[in-house]
């Protein structure tokens, strides 16, 4: 039960920036001839915002089943990587019951604060994280496609940077610590902005430049910077 | 016309596999030195390149985003906590707009 509470409780950053970008989605979808509850429904579904933003397009121009299954196993295909990791964190006695449930909520949010959590991770605590993000990702949705130009828009916009400091809260302290991870940082903050702004390059959804970034990054740095086994144990 | 709720259980069910299929299957810790320590840098390479350059565009005017970007190094390097992080980045931004945007 402490777990579960204190997965709640770290997990409310990430609820307020699902929040402002689902409220996004909600009016997206909204516009794109979902209904208030089919809007929901696919949040509720599916938790993911690069897929289910892309997801909108392909609806609306009636494409076939297939291309969607294409689309959000390329856009979304990064959760193996976090799974994988995540896997390591998991005693091995965790049931394939937990492990299904906590597949459920791997988002790049969740998982930010499940691996970088100090020694195992608990089931019940990633239950709290998912039920409070999953909460505002599905309650966003609902405003956004409810409601989109009462909500006040200078709040919404305030909340987009919620999950970003969040992000940073979890990366920099390690980053003070390691000089590895700081070069990790910083090499995959470059490499980004590259992608973000390099012609060609910059035309791929940003799930995969992630993708890119994460393996080129980590790879080099695996390879040059392993880790000893008594660092890697309670890391 | 094809169905919505098809593509949203399509959607869901590949999202979903994606995520189930390496946490139920890989239960064994793995050996492998180099894995172990790619594993360990992942999550920092992701989070970095997703937060930049994107955080500069959270919210609708860069400087609000910056200053808020600002606020948000300083006192993660201060380790303040992850809920005082996000919301002094917030904080700043909302006050930051209200002067930037009219």
């Amino acid at each position: 039960m402490k777990e579960f509470r204190s997965g709640l409780k770290d997990a409310i950053p990430i609820c307020l920036g699902y929040l402002a970008v689902s409220f996004a989605f909600g009016i997206q979808a909204s516009e794109a001839g979902l209904s208030i509850f089919q809007a929901s429904i696919m949040s509720l579904m599916n938790v993911t915002s690069a897929g289910q933003f892309s997801s909108l397009d392909l609806i609306h121009n009636n494409a076939a089943y297939a291309e969607m299954a294409l689309l959000q196993l390329v856009v979304n295909i990064r959760y193996m990587l976090m799974s994988t990791a995540l896997s390591q964190k998991l005693s091995s006695k965790v049931g394939t019951l937990k492990r299904c449930l906590i597949a459920y909520g791997v988002t790049d949010e969740i998982f930010g604060l499940s691996v970088t959590r100090k020694g195992r991770l608990y089931p019940e605590y990633s239950y709290g994280m998912i039920v409070c993000s999953v909460f505002g990702w599905v309650l966003g949705t609902f405003l956004g496609a409810t409601a989109g130009q009462i909500m006040p828009h200078r709040l919404i916009s305030a909340l987009g940077i919620a999950i970003y400091g969040m992000f940073l809260a979890i990366i920099i302290p390690d980053s003070r610590d390691n000089k590895v991870v700081l070069l990790v940082v910083i090499g995959a903050m470059a490499m980004s902005t590259v992608f973000n702004y390099a012609p060609v390059i910059s035309g791929l959804s940003s799930g995969f430049r992630i993708i890119i970034v994460t393996v080129v990054i980590a790879a080099v740095a695996a390879y040059f910077a392993p880790r000893d086994e008594e660092d890697t144990a309670d890391a | 016309m094809h169905n919505i709720y098809v593509y949203i259980i399509v959607m869901a069910a590949v999202t979903y596999l994606i995520r189930m299929l390496p946490l139920t299957l890989i239960r064994r810790e793995i050996k492998s030195k180099f894995v172990k320590s790619f594993l360990y840098y992942v999550p920092y390479a992701t989070l970095a390149a997703m937060t930049f350059p994107a955080i500069l565009h959270a919210s609708d005017n860069m400087i609000a985003s910056v200053l808020g970007f600002a606020v948000a190094l300083i006192l993660a390097f201060r380790r303040k906590s992850l809920l005082t992080v996000a919301m002094c980045a917030c904080a700043v931004v909302f006050v930051a707009e209200m002067f930037l945007i009219r």
